[in-house]
């Protein structure tokens, strides 16, 4: 084929260059959609509760993933500090992921039940006030908000719709749970839950 | 990974090295000549005109050795499909093998010091060393760099124990935590505020820093009724469930009236976590020497 009847035909130029860009996204991502080891769950992994789901909301607010990633890789100086490394079952029911690529902060992939709530909720006060020499923001709102519990019902039924396995008795009673809760409730309700289905470190 | 899937990718991924292969050798071939000539390609824009020249010889055969890497690697390394490659290579075993050889270089001196008695260990500059890092990373966070505390979180170098300073202690409370709860009003939840200002009072007199002796002495009471069952008729606190000593000069949460009196109204709640799940017992054993070298 000579060049010229490429770049003269603007229709077979464009379907061209689709077929040239599309190959990685067919050969590496397309088939991970009907792999059974990237959708199915990990033993043991419920969904968020109504009240957890609304502190991932809130931590989607704030921007804690632009600074903070939700994957440990298989690497051992990463599993000695984090815990055992991510594994794509764990994530089945998170819809978007927040996996980040980017950490100013630590990995917070398996933070949950590191340290108390009454740290957790010193820390997102005030960060200096437990770690010094800490950069992360202060997040003293969080204090004096109620989450918006209006919502909660519809962003679970949404996600059921999607395949997250929610029973309607749950959607039921999820505003009535959030109800009257501050938002830091709801930020550290969802931190404290953060990896533990896998429990073993190495 | 079913074979459909398998081929699929086998099939794009060979197709695209392959198409990269043909497409370079199907523009060379139109080419004339070898070398760089004066030849153009005969359009003129703006009096800007294009040379017909091939790619470098070098550039080209770069491109060329490219393809040839690629197919190498996909020989070795997991690329086609279910083709798992001919060197075995997963993500989970270069860990494991990243692991076990750690353990083979640090496991003997872990497994050594894992074995010595706190006491003894604490004495070990070398383990010492360990320790400190150790603490840096994992107890830090709540406990200070210099494992001074704060409000809160107890300050380790002080020789005032919550839950007591023993090795045997220390290591209870790394290997399976602490929950610190003091319930609010204490054993008497139906404590008026007139009785709440008499046990602040009572308690501060045992540093005798009371504001209102009358008070003081009416919040003897009050203590017997509602804070003695943790913290003893004397005050002075109870290991076993890491009740606090209320005769001495460490606070916890606050010293002045304001700070206790929120403490006894609202009470106070916190935990210090299990290290179990996140260190090895030899990891643990070398922070609870060091943890007793910060007193001993």
């Amino acid at each position: 084929m000579k060049h010229e009847i490429v770049e003269k035909n603007l229709g077979l130029m464009i379907v061209l260059i689709v077929l040239v860009i599309s190959g990685g996204f067919l050969a590496e991502i397309v088939p991970l959609f009907f792999q059974k080891s990237v959708n199915e769950p990990v033993e043991g992994l419920e969904p968020l509760s109504a009240v957890e789901l609304e502190g991932r909301d809130i931590y989607i607010r704030e921007g804690c993933h632009v600074c903070h990633t939700q994957q440990i890789r298989p690497f051992r100086a990463e599993t000695e500090r984090y815990g055992h490394y991510s594994v794509a079952g764990e994530f089945v029911y998170d819809r978007p992921f927040l996996w980040g690529s980017k950490r100013t902060g630590p990995d917070l992939a398996r933070v949950g039940g590191r340290y108390s709530d009454a740290w957790q909720r010193q820390h997102l006060y005030n960060p200096r006030s437990v770690v010094p020499e800490s950069n992360m923001p202060a997040f003293p709102w969080l204090f004096e908000d109620k989450v918006d519990h209006t919502k909660t019902a519809a962003k679970m039924e949404t996600l059921q719709t999607l395949g997250v396995p929610y029973t309607d008795e749950q959607i039921a009673e999820a505003s009535a749970q959030v109800e009257g809760k501050f938002e830091i409730e709801a930020l550290v309700a969802y931190l404290q839950q953060l990896g533990t289905v896998i429990s073993e470190t190495r | 990974m079913s074979t459909f899937w398998s081929i699929w990718i086998s099939v794009i991924t060979l197709g695209t090295v392959f198409g990269c292969w043909w497409l370079l050798w199907a523009t060379r071939k139109s080419q004339t000549s070898d070398t760089e000539t004066d030849r153009t390609m005969g359009h003129s824009f703006d009096g800007i005109e294009e040379y017909d020249n091939p790619l470098p010889k070098w550039w080209f055969y770069l491109f060329l050795a490219t393809c040839i890497f690629s197919l190498g690697y996909l020989a070795l390394y997991p690329g086609l499909g279910s083709f798992k490659g001919l060197l075995g290579w997963t993500s989970t075993n270069q860990w494991e093998a990243e692991v076990a050889e750690a353990e083979e270089k640090y496991g003997p001196i872990y497994a050594q010091y894992g074995q010595t008695p706190v006491p003894e260990l604490a004495e070990n500059s070398d383990a010492m060393k360990i320790g400190q890092r150790l603490f840096a990373n994992n107890c830090a966070v709540c406990h200070g760099s210099a494992a001074r505390g704060q409000v809160g979180f107890p300050n380790l170098t002080d020789d005032d124990w919550l839950y007591g300073g023993t090795p045997e202690a220390i290591l209870s409370t790394l290997h399976n935590g602490r929950m610190g709860a003091m319930p609010a009003m204490g054993t008497m939840p139906n404590m008026t505020s007139e009785q709440v200002d008499q046990v602040v009072n009572y308690v501060l007199s045992f540093s005798g820093r009371e504001k209102d002796a009358e008070a003081a002495k009416a919040g003897e009471q009050v203590f017997a009724q509602a804070c003695v069952a943790c913290h003893g008729a004397d005050g002075k606190g109870n290991q076993a469930l890491g009740a606090p000593n209320l005769t001495d000069n460490t606070w916890l949460y606050g010293s002045t009236y304001e700070w206790i009196k929120e403490t006894v109204v609202n009470g106070r709640q916190n935990m210090m976590p299990a290290q179990d799940r996140l260190l090895s017992d030899d990891q643990i054993q070398i922070l609870a020497a060091y943890v007793y070298s910060l007193s001993n």
